[in-house]
């Protein structure tokens, strides 16, 4: 039986606890460190299958000034560079509103992406 | 052509998280709002702060800047008795009989003047420049303040360079960071001159950690090369004593890019303009419990009070600043008569309210820490009274800490106040 331990600082809040997660043949035995429950839930999950929201910029056709853009929900970590190549290949037309989708599906994660500014010229 | 009068009754100056609530807050006591706003667009800093991390506190749901900031501009526009100014400064402050006055100028107004009964002031915080540290060598371009280069890319889609030394690791410097790799280009490193990270810990695992970019503490640049573009800059370790260079550590880096966050102070030039007293600790104005500065019926929320690390706490900071203005510009503000000063005990540094009129119900007292401490206890004491105490699992400089006492804890204090942020006894294993 392989035990093996990661230790990362918890992100979900500012607070940042310094979490310790223990492994048993990659399934999840303890997480320690944590102030509350969500840092437990999300120091497992990140022991195993990291996520990350992503936040970019895509262009926009006639301007110079971008439009600020994020995955609507967290992608696997390994995909992020994958999502943002898709994205920076993104060009918008205005006017634009928070959480237009702008790419469907980004990378095949399943996740779209969406503005997070509203831009009416 | 004469000056245009304008007239309020609470004017904002500063249209960001502070001056936005500040102005939400103010018209919903119902006074006449006017935000004044120099940016062509409200929102402030939020503009360009396109990751996320904003709002758990406030709205319970995580938001990028942008997001957030619209969630009060909504509230703004959609309100009668608010009006906003934009692309339009605050040059002055003076009194005018029993009202204030301020002068502005825009390209759509000209110069003209804002009567007004109470006034906010929100105007946010600046970077420190190269100027204000010791670097050798010449003014190369690719040298920004972390800032600035923030704006150009996220606002304005400029391409800043492609391999990049960042010097502070102030929250700017991290997030600059990850941005500047997700837009392709190589951070080297991150050099921080104190022996303690300046940035908040889930920023240093998901900016730098994240994206392999190794942090070096104690480590400063020293010089700069290059004559038209930054060609390199020379690190050196620091002695932490002295906080000095060590001789014979220097080391070359090639880059054609150096940011600078080295950090943040509350802007105050307009409060100066009519004599606001400003607090050595914070660099902001000297403020009671319901934030009216030494001058009466100005108020000061955020960043201009005191260099805030989460915008959920600023937003706070300007309901209770434009609440506040506005009860005094509609006469219904109850005055403080006492005057108790608020001392800074055990590692507090900045430190507000500086003093406690009886102006407001009860507290809120935020500071903070001047060094880490695992398991640590911030107690507050009146006359060697204890008064309230509080535990923290972690406090770090970084990271602004905030203690409320209500009008019962009020009622034990009998002299100054005292506020102390110390390991808590016997408490070794508690870490
Ligand atoms: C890079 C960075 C990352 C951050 N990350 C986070 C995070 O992840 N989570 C979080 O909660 N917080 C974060 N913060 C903190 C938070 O965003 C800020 O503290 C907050 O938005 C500041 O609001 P403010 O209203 O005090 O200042 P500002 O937003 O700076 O607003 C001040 C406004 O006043 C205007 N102004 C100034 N002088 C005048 C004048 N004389 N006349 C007219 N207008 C004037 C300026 O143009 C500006 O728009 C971050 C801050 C920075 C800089
Ligand atoms: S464990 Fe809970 S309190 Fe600690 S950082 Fe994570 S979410 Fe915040």
């Amino acid at each position: 039986m392989a035990t093996e331990t990661k230790s990362f600082t918890c992100v979900q809040c500012p607070m940042g606890c310094p979490l310790t997660v223990t492994l048993e043949d990659g399934v999840v035995k303890g997480v320690t460190g944590n102030t509350c429950p969500r840092g437990a839930k999300y120091g497992a999950a990140e022991a195993t299958h990291p996520e990350r929201v992503v936040t970019s910029l895509v262009g926009v056709v006639g301007d110079h000034h971008p439009v600020s853009v994020k995955t609507a929900g967290p992608v696997p970590k390994e995909t992020v560079d994958a999502v943002l190549d898709q994205i920076s290949a993104t060009e918008v037309r205005l006017p634009v509103h928070i959480g237009d989708v702008v790419v469907r599906d980004v990378a095949g994660t399943g996740v779209d992406v969406v503005c997070t500014k509203s831009r009416e010229r | 052509m004469g000056v245009r009068n304008l007239s309020c009754d609470v004017l904002v100056v500063g249209g960001g998280a502070a001056g936005l609530s500040a102005a939400n807050a103010a018209a919903d006591k119902g006074a006449k709002v006017l935000i004044v706003e120099r940016e062509g667009e409200l929102g402030g800093i939020l503009n360009q702060c396109i990751h996320n991390g904003f709002g758990l506190h406030r709205f319970g749901e995580e938001l990028t800047g942008p997001e957030f900031a619209n969630k009060d501009e909504v509230k703004v526009e959609a309100n009668p008795s608010i009006e906003v100014e934009l692309g339009c400064s605050v040059l002055e402050l003076a009194h005018d009989g029993d009202r204030l006055r301020a002068t502005v100028s825009s390209e759509a107004l000209g110069l003209a003047h804002v009567s007004c009964g109470a006034i906010v002031l929100a105007c946010g915080c600046r970077e420190r420049t190269r100027g204000q540290i010791n670097i050798a060598g010449g003014r190369p371009a690719g040298v920004y303040t972390a800032g600035s280069a923030q704006k150009l890319i996220n606002v304005d889609g400029a391409l800043v360079g492609k391999r990049v030394v960042i010097l502070g690791s102030g929250d700017i410097g991290l997030i600059m960071a990850r941005r500047m790799t997700w837009e392709g280009a190589k951070v080297l490193m991150v050099c921080e001159l104190a022996s303690e990270p300046g940035g908040l810990r889930r920023n240093i695992q998901q900016c730098l950690v994240d994206n392999d970019i190794p942090l070096y503490l104690s480590r400063t640049v020293t010089q700069v090369f290059g004559h038209d573009r930054l060609e390199a800059v020379e690190l050196a370790d620091v002695d932490p004593a002295t906080m000095r260079p060590i001789p014979g550590t220097e080391q070359r880096v090639e880059c054609d890019t150096l940011l600078l966050s080295v950090g943040l102070i509350p802007e105050n030039e307009l409060a100066k303009t009519i004599g606001i007293k400003i607090d050595r600790a914070t660099s902001g104005p000297a403020v009671d419990e319901s934030l009216e500065t030494s001058v009466p019926g100005i108020f000061v929320a955020g960043n201009e009070l005191h260099v805030h690390d989460l915008a959920d706490y600023v937003s706070e900071e300007g309901e209770v600043a434009g609440r506040n203005a506005a009860e005094f510009a509609l006469g219904e503000r109850k005055a403080g008569t006492a005057d108790i000063e608020v001392v800074k005990g055990e590692n507090v540094g900045g430190m507000t309210p500086q003093h406690v009129t009886g102006s407001a119900e009860g507290v809120t007292i935020r500071f903070r820490p001047r060094k880490r401490i695992q398991g640590a206890e911030i107690r507050v004491t009146s006359a060697g009274e204890l008064v309230k105490r509080a535990r923290r699992m972690i406090v770090v400089p970084s990271e602004m800490q905030t203690i409320e006492l209500s009008a019962d804890d009020m009622a034990k204090v009998t002299g100054p106040i005292e506020v102390s942020c110390t390991p808590v006894a016997n408490g070794k294993k508690g870490a």
